[in-house]
């Protein structure tokens, strides 16, 4: 009866909590979503930055001309006069993604504009990532540290910077599909079904669809599988995770026309190769071993390693042959890059002179992640005791992580969910100890027996399951040496073990226990730790993260301007240029110009081709008759060029000028930076005649003079 | 002299008996790994058998691609992961139907299979999608 009326207890329990956790998540979605909605409230539904508008372009003609045509699209209105090849160099997931919900969204009579879709894809995607990082961490260490590290990643600033509402980049959804199957890879590892493993696959083929950091996923979770073998974890249930993964992962991968073949002949992939390769070979060998005597399997093990030892040196020595002869080993600039933080900027100048792939500051660790920084070795040491498959998982993501968000600071965004999941375990079991303590005092205080407070809290099933191990190893040691009546013996030593481990457990449980005040205090601080962290997100969400670059703001002293400049500039262009002119300017604005001004354009910011790139650095670094021989072979009509000094905007391209001369110095020797950093060259400045550089802080050089072979179209 | 010759001979006779007694081995091991094996259910040979027969095939296709050339390159990694796909899957039920595998006694063996069917429908839908 007191059983039967426990169970149902606990039945209870179990579906309020159940519905408890279902509420939180949708709260957390909400959380998420609303957190983003900064920059729709205060400046408008409008789609930010530089790529995004590629994206909106590259969405835009897919939902207008079908998926046939997109994959087949052949884009000649930019790279003039190269043209790129849309269908096979854009990683498809997001705008795929965006597509889908629209054509869904219509297909059920809500009529919402391409925009709106890719406006908000964003912070719906942020809600999803959210729920997974539940998932996630419920698989590693359970459901409260779930609920509070998918908490802390709605609202961790790192993640915001590249989700806001109006980002409409991959990395929208791609952190979404690195939790997913990062999930369910940790779900087959646990339970060993082949169900999870083929999800793992599918979601990892939309993760390859979607960024290019996929490449991430498949070295770590080869590297996680040499740990465990390492270690000596193997089992079957990690060769069920691990072997079709592989093979389906690639054969997925390979259907993405971005990667191609790439799938199996660069070095980021070889990785998974020969982790799988050792993964059969140590499959084999505990095979061997299971279906052998001992004294057979030490006989064939000394044949084996003989003969193979031999022959893997042989293979290894071809491996090394075939990788070692091409100059790169193998691997892609980008990934060079990251590997040797040096590469960049000795061989490939565009890569360096991007601002995202700058190695971040200190205080931009503290910006970014803010309270988890200091929750993150907590949560380290938590996973591991006890140490998992899937908590060790966790610890080498959150290394790898570290190491290269360290590289380039655009990586930040992959060390914020392993930083959350992290801080989430130690958060949790900070709340745990701390309560569980209170409980307990609690229960003291008001008088009830001991047997009582030990049936109250299941918590403590752990603590006195360590105590009860420790006791019968003690007791077996004692009662060795007297062994004549061995049943009497037994009873004996089960009754002793009974009452020695009712007693040292309540001696365990006050040891594991602090003090009432002492846990009430460390409570307040936790939540006020949470407080602090909430209060320094939502400010970073709303000032620093929600500016869409292409409207301005400034303050004046007669208050507070808000410029549209860039937009007006492309409106211009649009109406009242010919539909086939060419426009010439830093490869910064070339999305936004054939998105919003849809004209042909010379270079953009895929910055796949760097002698064209050359080409208009060296351009825009010559003077006037160069200039205009150069401009006159690309058939160019328009230059445009952007100027903050007037209104104190920071990053136009005065700033970028040096960038320009050491890229075109990298492919046209006659361009020396030395030349260039005493006499500033401007090509054109006009000013209300007042000459003086907002940004710079200085007098304009060369004030009134002529242009010759340009004509000044539009300022603004 | 006398001495050294002996000691040639004594070596001759050390390597020789090392030889025959590795031989035995290899013979003991052959015998043993034999008879370990023959004990095995029937529906675990055949699912073996069904996975030496992809290998096999797989390794024709690479003899293939090696005396006639790697032209339509995607149909040969279609082709040669098909069958190393479905050697795994193979694998992964015989895991998961295994009685002596302590791990998934609870598994219902219809529950693997049909995983496993699964797994070769997604396996074998993206094969001929790359097929070309």
């Amino acid at each position: 009866m007191a059983a039967a009326a426990k169970a149902g207890e606990a039945t209870l329990r179990h579906a309020f909590g159940n519905v408890l956790s279902f509420f939180i998540l949708l709260l957390i979605g909400v959380l998420a979503f609303s957190i983003r909605l900064f920059s729709v409230i205060k400046y408008e539904s409008v789609i930010h930055e530089f790529d995004p508008y590629f994206n909106y372009r590259v969405t835009q003609f897919l939902t207008k001309n079908g998926i046939y045509d997109f994959w087949n699209w052949f884009d000649d209105r930019t790279w003039y006069p190269l043209g790129r090849v849309i269908g096979g160099t854009v990683y498809p997931g997001l705008t795929l993604t965006a597509g889908t919900i629209w054509w869904l969204l219509n297909s059920l009579n809500i009529p919402l504009s391409v925009e709106t879709v890719c406006v908000f894809t964003a912070p719906i995607f942020s809600a999803f990532a959210s729920w997974a990082t539940y998932l996630l961490t419920k698989e590693v260490k359970g459901a409260g540290a779930g609920l509070t590290a998918a908490a802390l990643l709605a609202m961790v600033p790192s993640y915001i910077s590249r989700s806001v509402a109006g980002s409409y980049d991959n990395e929208a959804v791609a952190i979404f599909a690195l939790i997913i199957t990062f999930y369910l890879y940790i779900k087959t590892l646990n339970t060993g079904s082949l169900f999870y493993a083929t999800l793992n696959a599918i979601a990892y083929f939309y993760m390859v669809c979607s960024w290019g950091g996929y490449t991430f996923i498949i070295n770590l979770i080869p590297m996680h599988v040499l740990l465990c073998i390492v270690t000596g974890r193997y089992s079957s249930r990690l060769y069920i995770a691990y072997a079709p993964l592989v093979v389906l992962g690639t054969l997925l991968a390979a259907l993405v026309p971005v990667v191609g073949f790439n799938a199996v002949m660069t070095s980021e992939h070889f990785a998974s190769f020969l982790v799988f390769i050792i993964l059969h070979v140590v499959a084999l060998v505990y095979y061997i071993k299971g279906i052998l005597s001992p004294k057979m399997f030490k006989v064939a093990v000394t044949l084996v390693v003989s003969v193979g030892l031999v022959v893997c040196c042989a293979v290894i020595a071809i491996l090394v042959a075939l990788v070692a002869s091409s100059p790169t080993k193998g691997w892609s600039g980008r990934s060079l890059s990251l590997l040797d933080p040096t590469y960049a900027s000795k061989y490939i100048p565009i890569i360096a002179s991007v601002s995202e792939h700058q190695p971040p500051t200190w205080p931009s660790y503290f910006m970014d992640i803010n309270v988890l920084a200091f929750l993150v070795p907590a949560g380290i040491i938590a996973c591991f005791l006890p140490l998992s498959d899937a908590s060790s998982f966790v610890v080498l993501y959150i290394v790898t992580s570290v190491y290269f968000s360290g590289v380039m600071v655009r990586l930040m965004l992959v060390f914020a969910p392993a930083a959350c999941i992290m801080s989430g375990i130690a958060l949790s079991q900070a709340f745990d100890v701390f309560t569980r303590s209170i409980k307990f005092q609690l229960l003291r205080i008001l008088g009830f027996s001991e047997a009582d407070a030990g049936d109250g809290s299941s918590a403590n099933v752990v603590p006195e399951n360590d105590a009860v191990k420790v006791d019968k190893s003690e007791e077996t040691i004692k009662e060795r040496p007297s062994r004549k009546n061995k049943k009497k013996e037994k009873e004996q030593m089960e009754k002793a073990q009974a009452e020695k481990t009712s007693a040292k457990s309540k001696t365990e449980k006050r040891l594991l226990v602090l003090p009432m005040e002492l846990s009430v205090i460390g409570l307040l601080l936790l939540v006020f730790m949470g407080a602090f962290y909430v209060v320094h997100c939502v400010w970073a969400a709303a000032e620093a993260y929600s500016a869409p670059s292409i409207v301005l703001t400034s303050y004046t002293h007669e208050g507070l301007h808000v410029f549209d400049d860039f937009r007006e500039a492309y409106a211009w262009l649009r109406h009242n240029t010919e539909v086939d002119d060419k426009v010439a300017s830093w490869w910064d604005y070339g999305y936004q110009t054939t998105a919003m001004a849809n004209r042909t354009v010379i270079v953009d910011n895929n910055t796949w081709n760097n002698t064209h790139i050359a080409t208009v650095g060296t351009a825009m670094s010559s003077p006037e008759k160069a200039a205009w021989e150069i401009f006159n072979s690309l058939d160019v009509k328009y230059v445009l060029v952007v100027f903050g000094g007037l209104v104190g905007y920071p990053s136009d391209d005065i700033n970028k000028f040096l960038w320009m001369v050491r890229i075109g110095g990298g492919v046209f020797p006659h361009i020396k930076e030395p030349d260039y950093l005493v006499g500033l060259l401007l090509l054109f400045v006009e000013t209300d005649g007042k000459g003086f550089d907002r940004v710079r802080r200085t007098e304009i050089g060369k004030k009134y003079f002529k242009l010759t072979h340009f004509e000044e179209v539009r300022q603004s | 002299m006398y001495q050294r010759e002996r000691e040639r001979e004594r070596e001759r006779d050390y390597r020789e008996e090392m030889a025959r007694s590795t031989g035995k081995d290899a013979q003991a091991l052959f015998h043993s790994l034999r008879s370990a094996y023959a004990a095995t259910p029937t529906t675990l040979k055949i699912i073996d058998l069904y996975m030496g027969f992809a290998v096999f095939t797989a390794l024709i296709q690479v003899v293939y691609m090696a005396i006639v050339g790697s032209f339509p390159f995607n149909s040969f990694l279609s082709g040669v992961l098909s069958c190393v796909g479905t050697a795994i899957l193979a694998v992964c039920l015989r895991i998961q139907v295994n009685k002596d595998n302590k791990e998934f006694k609870d598994l219902p063996p219809e529950r693997a299979f049909a995983d496993f069917v699964l797994c070769n429908l997604v396996l074998h839908l993206v094969i001929m999608n790359f097929l070309g």
